[in-house]
């Protein structure tokens, strides 16, 4: 049970305002953690700290086995400009960056490992479609291609279902499965319980604390929800400063 | 009868070919990155740059004349500062990029008319604000030419990095650390595009070349390689129609070219094969799924 990833008194925040708090726990090497808790509970900050755009405002983030560049992420899709003239291989086949960096041209093997991306997530044929004319399920379906490609070691993604219908879900879910059974982490920000429950053997809850980590029956009980929901409450009142400061 | 009215400007007098060969460069140089900065939401960016190098051409007159170099270094080093300043305090605190811009451009911009009122006559002011392209020397064209060439040539370096800095800056950032680099990078190319502008086209009308014909160019093609060809075309063929305008007519260079390109805009919003208004009212029938 190797960690792949260890959280050491990890505060996460903007401003001064921590949105992870005093995080203490590890990820196991190869598991599939679903990351849950209330709106604000910082799970996409933990996400941001963990692929480094994030500098922790205390503790930190120890990753083992694996080297910081061979994290994938999945942001959520608000972030990517769709507007912007760019065809669907363009936008996968830019997950190659590790071995094509800003310059290298892609040769035709990794062509190939491209058109599979593509076809394992269902989209042969989009090749030449722009990004903006893909429906929402469609372009989680590219970003997934990416992702592929990508070939990491470890698995970041935020919110990777929301406004996807259940068919490409489905297919998602199974995506997510074979890199499991390959031995990487996945980690996943999720909202749905039931989706959770089905999929992802281990939890971790989260209001700015930690709230349970563990497996998934365990963590995910209505007194834990219940406890989660108060303390991201009890966060929004006036800040004062943090007593759990070690200095 | 063409031969008089297109040709021969160009063939009988030097200025005219000195002045297309300075368009020429212009538009190369700067319509790419015109393209960028209309896809980045940031057209205004690039007038905001053209009003923040004024004082450091103001300074560098003031320090020399009329003089090119001074007034280039000057320039260049107004636009890099406000670049800078604004990135910096957009990146290190709350407030956006866009007000930041616009506060530290209204203070080099005030600067700027503050130096050159005091200190230059109103015939030098007219001189930087709309340049003189057709008085352009040997000295300004190389400048020019070389702004242009290096200007290509880092946009080509930069060129995959900026299209997902564009698309999808959080996945740049997750695989790479050239999203600051590759920020700055581009805010300089518009500096420098502008500095060079300038001399030819003015303050004011250098910004022009760059985002009209990327505007126009947006009705015309769809992906990023077409939009460039396409913007650069179009400032092409603005710069010749204009430089004919203005020596047919004796009217202001600067001002014709940018207004060439101004209808070339107008035309391509009603006529543009994409999204264009007729294109978009034609009673046309939807594709199959």
């Amino acid at each position: 049970m190797n960690p792949a990833l260890t959280f050491q008194n990890l505060t996460l925040g903007y401003d001064r305002y921590p949105a992870v708090h005093h995080l203490e726990t590890s990820i196991v090497s190869g598991s599939l953690t679903a990351v849950v808790g209330p709106n604000g509970a910082g799970k996409s900050t933990l996400l941001k700290g963990v692929t480094g755009a994030l500098t922790p405002l205390e503790g930190h983030i120890e990753i083992s086995g694996f080297k910081a560049d061979d994290i994938a992420y999945l942001p959520q899709q608000s972030q990517i400009d769709r507007t912007f003239p760019m065809s669907v291989i363009d936008l996968v086949a830019m997950g190659l960056w590790r071995e094509i960096g800003a310059f290298g041209q892609i040769k035709r093997s990794a062509r190939e490992r491209v058109d599979a991306a593509l076809s394992a997530v269902g989209l042969t044929g989009f090749e030449r479609r722009s990004i903006g004319s893909l429906s929402g399920g469609q372009m989680q379906r590219a970003l997934f291609a990416r992702l592929l490609l990508q070939d990491a070691n470890l698995i970041l993604l935020d919110e990777p279902f929301t406004a996807i219908d259940a068919k490409t879900m489905a297919d998602l879910l199974d995506v997510i499965k074979g890199w499991n059974d390959e031995g990487r982490t996945v980690i996943a920000v999720l909202h749905d319980d039931a989706t959770v429950r089905a999929h992802f053997p281990s939890t971790l809850m989260l209001a700015r604390e930690l709230v349970a980590h563990g497996a998934t029956d365990t963590v995910l009980t209505s007194e834990n929800q219940f406890r989660a929901r108060q303390m991201c409450e009890a966060c929004a009142s006036t800040p004062h400063i943090c007593g759990k400061d070690a200095s | 009868m063409i031969w008089d009215l297109i040709i021969a400007p160009f063939a009988d007098f030097g200025f005219m070919r000195r002045a297309l060969l300075g368009c020429i460069a212009v538009s190369v140089g700067a319509t790419p990155v015109g393209v960028f900065l209309m896809l980045r939401n940031m057209s205004l960016t690039g007038d905001a740059m053209a009003h923040a190098i004024l004082p450091g051409a103001a300074i560098g007159y003031l320090v020399s004349g009329l003089s090119l170099g001074a007034m280039t270094i000057g320039g260049l080093i107004a636009g890099m500062v406000v670049a800078l300043a604004s990135g910096f305090v957009a990146r290190v605190t709350t407030l956006r990029e866009d007000a930041s811009l616009a506060a530290f451009y209204l203070i080099s911009l005030a600067l700027g008319v503050l130096i050159v009122s005091t200190r230059g006559s109103n015939v030098d002011l007219m001189h930087v604000l709309f340049g003189t392209v057709l008085a352009l020397d040997n000295a300004a064209l190389i400048l020019l030419c070389s702004f242009a060439s290096l200007s290509l040539f880092t946009l080509a370096i930069l060129f995959r990095p900026l299209v997902l800095e564009c698309v999808d800056p959080h996945f740049l950032r997750s695989v790479s650390k050239l999203s600051a680099i590759t920020h700055f990078g581009f805010l300089a190319l518009v500096v420098m595009n502008l500095v060079g502008g300038f001399h030819a086209l003015g303050t004011l009308m250098a910004v022009g070349i760059m985002i009209l014909p990327a505007a126009a160019a947006r009705f015309w093609a769809n992906g990023i390689g077409a939009l460039i060809a396409a913007a650069a075309l179009i400032a092409l063929l603005s710069s010749f129609t204009g430089l004919l305008l203005s020596f047919h007519y004796s009217l202001p260079s600067g001002p014709a070219i940018i207004l060439v390109a101004g209808i070339v805009y107008g035309l391509s919003v009603i006529f543009g094969p994409v999204g264009g208004l007729v294109v978009q009212n034609l009673p046309r029938r939807h594709f199959e799924s």
